[in-house]
């Protein structure tokens, strides 16, 4: 799952855009890189995959209508050549480049697209990408097992439209997403359910070997239709290598990206390392890190207790415990992502106003509770920390560290965690949307057994408010739309159901051999790097 | 003989079955939910509800479990929650890999177990026996990841002898076999050197060095052949030990075996996974203390198998 990740997820740097991408045509293409991963490769079914080693994977091998410009988060046609929004904001008509080829030569065309979201929508695939695409008519027959999509019309080979029963505002960055990216039906049904294992997309790379728990090997698709691109012939991942044996492989020469990153354990050595540190690239990342409160559970159904944690905590010191990887947060967007309320001062780390709020409600005297926490370092030590800070105000929370599924499990129960501190399981945006860190974390929708709504906060007033805002599709009021959300989660800090406490950074390290602009092993999307844009210096 | 085979060899069948039904009702009862998981955080109830009914999720335990050991009996170890693929097909795929580290590591704790077992033996008492005496403690009770990343440090980063990680060449298979084999070779090298000085003590060696053979005769030909003998029975029980080891050994060294395949799978919760791993772990430690009781008698007959 894409929320797993910690040490590296999506950096929003804006610097780069169209300037350095017109620069990157002179590149030569060529030569070949190294990427290691800790774990295996699950799956590189674009239905399917949905965590962070996968996702940029199936980005080179697959298009979609839509993608980002690379190393930002602003929106841009991929094998659409262009589309048009209807004025109520209900359809959405894409026309598509002519001369697409898939990796097996046969041109694609709209009814692949519509073949593949299809698939998506299809209970039989178990994509956890379905609900995404809820907001197009004909979403709950077709999610219902009822064959395809209503809503979806092959208007004519390189034509179609999208008819959706609300305006989404989200729509496009949905049209960008994975789940969204087209398959060719013919290889989907020879390959049955062992499709991921044996991908055929229109990517700019095509998958030529994978070894079971050894190697997964990509080479450049002579027929792209984005000439130029991508700049690599050839990357070899290799899985089942540990972050700290990839670091030393790194530093012997023998690979090119350490794709989990620095292990926390050597980052400051890393950080201080000549021969390393300036191989490192920091950016921020769309990702918050957050202690819920439960407010079905007393006494945190009172506000004034759970903003008396908000003040207590010290973020400072949290954030030095993790190395400064990280900056404190106050709310609940990362400082990337579009709606963030920057002059937003949100609860200061106050100790006698923390005490104050707790008398006001009652608890002078404090009381006992429990915070839940995922057993990997360095959460539990993060946890231990705010443990501190909590008995400062007189609060006493044993802490409960377990396994990640366990803490899931029991963050979905109503009356299963009365806090948790989110580490390790943190939400990091699907999209750069302000809207996907609402809806199944803070919203009502997500308030429900089994959700990730882990404080069950649940205000209906703001639902109303963020359906309102993400029913504004024109373009020209994106600002009035911001705006919106920027004031929902102000709203939100309010009622104070989490105590933010920090965005963490990321941060990855290259071989020297490896070139391209620094925002492209930061990118917010490809991660850990833009795998078509870089290239291999040694080829210029 | 064959009763005794045949006895074992049901016995083996009913200790498999333990062995699955307390791992199956383990795994039931933790409170990850595998279609939560599948279904990952953007999903719709209707989607949970949908995966847990076709992967049979909803129903009782005694079913569930009928439906794994139906599959299981036709070799059908079910499908990865997170690979999407057939847990047979990862588990023959990382299987050799494992055998070969295995035998690696057989090779290593025997060279280096028994000879250094030899060597403390004939010079009982000195400096180099309590030297090595204590080497072999070591061995017995260091951490495997500790020697795994050290001998990876000294001998791939900074001397450069080996590859760092990885699997392919003979070269690869030094290091972790070595790591692996590390804790065997301390055990044995002890267990050699009780087994020569006791034989050293036999009638037979004083009649064979009163008949004024060498003393490299009476070692190697005598001392040495029935010394060893009560030791090596004793590799049949290490592939038990093995099958903890390389789940250390094999995700230090990035070797592609079951082991490394068992940790990604138990941090991430994959329980078919966890399943086919812990019942072909129990397999291997069962044929491994079969093996050990047959060979047992063969090299000493008076114990008789009954």
């Amino acid at each position: 799952m894409k929320q797993l990740l910690l040490s590296c997820v999506a950096g929003a740097s804006f610097a780069l855009a169209l300037g350095a991408t017109a620069a990157a045509d002179d590149i030569k293409q060529g030569g070949s890189m190294i990427v290691t991963y800790k774990d295996d490769v699950s799956t590189l079914d674009p239905a399917i995959g949905y965590d962070w080693q996968n996702w940029s994977m199936i980005k080179s091998l697959f298009d979609g209508l839509m993608d980002y410009e690379p190393g930002t988060t602003v929106l841009r046609k991929d094998i659409a050549e262009d589309y048009t929004i209807s004025d109520d904001g209900q359809t959405f008509t894409f026309t598509l480049r002519k001369g697409i080829k898939f990796h097996n030569g046969r041109e694609l065309t709209a009814e692949d697209v519509k073949y593949s979201i299809d698939r998506v929508v299809n209970p039989e695939t178990q994509s956890p990408g379905a609900g995404f695409f809820a907001s197009i008519k004909g979403f709950d027959e077709a999610s219902g097992g009822a064959g395809g999509l209503s809503g979806i019309t092959v208007v004519d080979p390189y034509t179609i439209k999208f008819e959706l029963s609300r305006p989404d505002a989200t729509f496009l960055h949905v049209m960008a997403l994975n789940f969204a990216h087209v398959v060719p039906k013919e290889e989907v049904e020879k390959y049955g359910a062992d499709f991921g294992k044996n991908p055929v997309g229109s990517g700019a790379f095509q998958m030529t070997e994978w070894t079971l728990g050894q190697r997964v090997v990509f080479e450049r698709f002579k027929d792209y239709w984005n000439t130029g691109l991508p700049k690599l012939d050839q990357i070899t991942f290799e899985v089942g290598q540990e972050p700290v044996v990839a670091l030393l492989r790194l530093q012997n020469g023998e690979i090119d990206i350490p794709g989990d990153g620095i292990p926390p354990a050597k980052f400051i050595e890393a950080m201080e390392d000549p021969t390393l540190k300036d191989l490192i690239i920091q950016g921020g990342q769309l990702h918050t890190g957050y202690v819920t409160m439960n407010v079905k559970i007393p006494p945190f159904d009172n506000v004034k207790v759970r903003q008396a944690v908000n003040m207590a905590i010290n973020k400072d010191r949290i954030v030095r415990i993790i190395n400064g990887r990280a900056v404190p947060a106050n709310q609940p967007l990362p400082p990337s992502m579009p709606g963030y309320a920057k002059d937003y001062q949100g609860y200061a780390y106050d100790v006698d106003k923390a005490k104050a709020l707790l008398a006001e409600a009652g608890l002078a005297d404090g009381f006992e509770t429990e915070l839940f926490v995922m057993n990997t370092d360095p959460q539990p030590r993060i946890a231990q920390a705010i443990q501190q800070d909590l008995a400062a105000i007189g609060i006493k929370a044993s802490i409960q560290s377990l396994a990640q599924a366990n803490v899931i499990a029991a963050g979905g129960e109503p009356d299963g965690a009365p806090m948790i501190w989110s580490g390790g399981m943190a939400w990091i945006a699907d999209f750069p949307d302000p809207s996907n860190f609402y809806g199944p974390i803070l919203g009502c929708g997500g308030a429900v057994q089994g959700g990730w709504n882990w404080s069950w906060y649940c205000n209906e007033e703001l639902d109303r408010k963020a359906a309102e805002a993400d029913s504004i599709v024109d373009p020209a009021r994106a600002g009035e739309r911001e705006a919106m959300w920027r004031d929902i989660y102000v709203k939100i800090m309010e009622d104070a159901p989490w105590a933010p406490i920090f965005n963490e950074e990321r941060f990855s390290v290259r071989s020297t051999r490896i070139g391209g602009d620094d925002a492209l092993f930061v990118d917010p999307v490809h991660i850990p790097v833009h795998y078509d844009q870089v290239y291999a210096k040694d080829v210029q | 003989m064959l009763a005794y085979v045949a006895r074992r060899l049901l016995q083996s069948v009913l200790i498999l079955f333990g062995v699955s039904i307390i791992t199956f009702a383990l795994l039931y009862i933790l409170p990850a939910d595998p279609a939560r998981q599948i279904a990952g955080r953007s999903a719709t109830a209707q989607t949970v509800d949908n995966i847990r009914e076709q992967l049979g999720l909803n129903l009782p335990f005694y079913q569930q479990y009928g439906r794994y050991l139906i599959g299981l009996v036709q070799g059908d170890l079910g499908r990865s929650y997170l690979q999407k693929t057939e847990v047979g097909t990862l588990i023959w795929s990382r299987l050799p890999a494992s055998l070969l580290l295995m035998v690696g590591a057989i090779v290593c704790e025997l060279v280096l177990g028994l000879t250094m077992g030899m060597i403390a033996a004939l010079r009982r008492g000195t400096a180099l026996d309590k030297g090595l005496m204590i080497f072999s403690f070591v061995g017995v009770s260091a951490p495997q990841f500790v020697i795994g990343i050290l001998l990876l440090y000294v001998f791939a980063v900074q001397l450069g002898w080996f590859p760092i990680g990885g699997y392919g060449t003979f070269a690869h298979l030094v290091l972790p076999s070595v790591t692996l084999g590390f804790l065997g070779a301390g055990w044995y090298s002890r267990m050699m050197r009780s087994s020569l000085l006791d034989v050293l003590r036999q009638d037979y060696i004083r009649t064979a060095e009163a008949k004024g053979l060498t003393r490299a005769r009476v070692i190697f030909g005598h001392a040495v052949p029935n010394a060893i003998l009560p030791v090596i029975a004793m590799i049949g029980i290490d592939i038990g030990l093995f099958m903890s080891g390389i789940v250390v050994v094999e995700s230090v060294f990035g070797w592609p075996g079951i082991g490394q395949l068992a940790w990604q799978a138990i941090q991430r919760v994959d329980i078919p996974i966890i399943m086919a791993v812990t019942i072909v772990s129990a397999v291997a430690i069962v044929i491994g203390n079969l093996l050990a009781d047959l060979i047992t008698p063969l090299i000493d007959p008076r114990i008789k198998l009954r």
